[in-house]
């Protein structure tokens, strides 16, 4: 199986804050990848990267073979109908309804009749259980609701690559069930490949095929979710069983608290 | 001394830097192709931009037009040269008044609202999310909306302009009691086609290109937060309504000076 997405000796930095340094990451096709990592490391940062949304300051993302930041803007927006991003937002319109959503890239992209559009847009509704609410407006729906839209409109264009943006913060445990089954079930059904970031490690772990573990600007561990379970470095343990302190500090670094307290 | 140079200098290389930013937005809008999508696109804009602003151009114009025709008819009376009242309401409006008012009205209601929502799109990551289904935001969002304002706005202005003069006449020749017939000749007599509608129409279109211009530029480059929105809006009214003041005195010198 080849490779769909590759990390190539990519630095990042922003605002003088390095993200990334030397990145080396690849994405195998027709699997689930996740990459978990704590708040901040840059995990949304990650797939903007790949969707090219932002130019990494050296070395490069290739997707199917093809570097997306050397891509002209054409070519990028090329590749990019092949990508679906579900943003942790939604990103929803809020002045459409949710047919309207999920019909808006079929409208840009295609020529289809309208009674075709049609089925294909309730056909993609049925798959994330939200057919029967295809009237509503984007503003009514919850937060569970609106992720599966935004995740049937980003599957609508039938993407070769499916990026979730931390599709568990903020769900109730039905809805995370309901997403995790969806991920899952779309990947092997549309024969996608997937890249799922977040810090929900459990969820995560059931679902994904091969994972990465970012921290310190680089992947601190990889491999099968068995492999990620029983590794021992401690920062892995320590993010893997939740502690507040360990490798990964608890304070944001700062100097010395008494000492400020005493010159104040 | 040399913490205030470093500030000069970064100034100058952010300005620079803006206004390319702002230059390759303009671009992307001026060069996208037309096709009858993007017409519904600009169709709608124009009904949002131009339709929606009708109600305050108007009544300003009429206000405009009535306090204009009493002042004047005020000085005019005085020196018995009343019946020219016509022609200094219409000169006045069609050179002038319609298109800075109508330009000032038009930044405050529809160069606010462009920009707020521009940056609320941006902020909700509506526009991101376009970017990533292979929708180029600057076509889509930006080109429409900035040729939906270049459109209204000179409607607008000779809009403004044509309710003003009848709230001059309505106050003249209704109000005041000078002849109709000598109001309306002698404006008819007065106003060149050339030389003070079509130069107005040229004002107003430039006005329409600078408040568009900078109020999807502050729209789409607004920090993505309630304040940095909030901040945003403010700087598009100021910003347009003082680049149609001094770009009014430039158009005026190159066009009557």
């Amino acid at each position: 199986m080849g490779q769909l997405v590759q990390i190539r000796d990519m630095s990042f930095a922003r605002e003088q804050r390095i993200l990334f340094d030397n990145l080396n990451l690849d994405i195998a096709q027709g699997k689930i990848t996740a990459i978990l990592g704590p708040s901040g490391i840059g995990k949304t940062t990650l797939l903007k990267l790949i969707g090219g949304q932002l130019t990494p300051s050296s070395g490069d993302i290739l997707f199917s073979g093809e570097s997306v930041c050397r891509a002209k803007r054409a070519q990028l927006y090329q590749m990019r109908r092949k990508m679906g991003l579900l943003f942790q937002s939604g990103a929803l319109f809020p002045e459409l309804t949710v047919f309207e959503n999920v019909a808006f890239p079929l409208r840009e992209h295609t020529q289809l009749t309208e009674p075709v559009l049609q089925t294909l847009v309730r056909m993609k509704l049925e798959s994330v259980g939200l057919r029967g609410a295809e009237q509503l407006m984007a503003t009514e729906l919850s937060g569970g609701m609106g992720r599966r839209v935004a995740l049937a409109r980003a599957t609508a264009l039938d993407p070769e690559l499916m990026m979730y943006d931390e599709p568990f913060a903020g769900q109730d445990p039905i809805s995370m069930g309901v997403l995790l089954k969806l991920i899952r079930d779309l990947n092997q059904s549309l024969g996608l490949t997937s890249i799922v970031v977040s810090h929900d490690v459990t969820e995560v772990l059931e679902i994904a095929d091969y994972v990465y573990v970012l921290a310190d600007k680089t992947i601190i561990a990889q491999g099968t979710a068995d492999e990620i379970k029983s590794n021992q470095d401690p920062r892995l343990v320590q993010f893997i069983n939740g502690l507040p302190n360990g490798p990964v500090p608890f304070h944001y670094p700062a100097s010395d608290f008494l000492k400020d307290l005493a010159t104040q | 001394m040399i913490n205030q140079i470093q500030r000069i200098g970064e100034r100058s290389v952010n300005f620079v830097t803006q206004l390319g930013v702002a230059g390759l937005m303009l671009m992307s809008a001026l060069f996208s192709k037309p096709n009858w999508k993007f017409l519904r696109l600009v169709g709608r804009q124009v009904h949002n931009l131009g339709v929606l602003s009708l109600p305050i151009i108007l009544v300003a114009g009429l206000f405009i037009g009535m306090v204009l025709g009493l002042q004047g008819y005020n000085v005019l009376v005085s020196y018995g040269a009343e019946q020219s009242l016509g022609t200094m309401v219409a000169l006045s409006l069609l050179r002038e008044l319609g298109p800075v008012v109508t330009a000032l009205l038009f930044a405050g209601r529809a160069g606010s609202a462009l920009t707020a929502e521009v940056g609320l799109m941006k902020a909700t990551e509506q526009i991101s999310s376009m970017e990533m289904m292979a929708v180029d935001p600057f076509k889509r969002i930006i080109a429409p909306r900035f040729w939906a304002g270049v459109l209204s706005m000179p409607v607008l202005a000779f809009m403004f302009s044509l309710i003003a003069i009848w709230g001059g006449s309505f106050v003249g020749v209704d109000w005041k009691g000078i002849d109709s017939g000598g109001f309306w000749s002698v404006m008819q007599a007065s106003v060149d086609v050339h030389q003070d509608i079509f130069y107005g129409f040229i004002k107003s279109t430039v006005f329409a290109f600078v408040i568009v211009w900078v109020a999807l530029y502050n729209g789409y480059y607004a920090k993505p937060s309630s304040a940095g929105i909030s901040e945003a809006t403010t700087r598009t009214v100021v910003n347009a309504s003082l680049l149609v003041l001094a770009l009014d005195f430039i158009l005026t010198i190159l066009m009557y000076g």
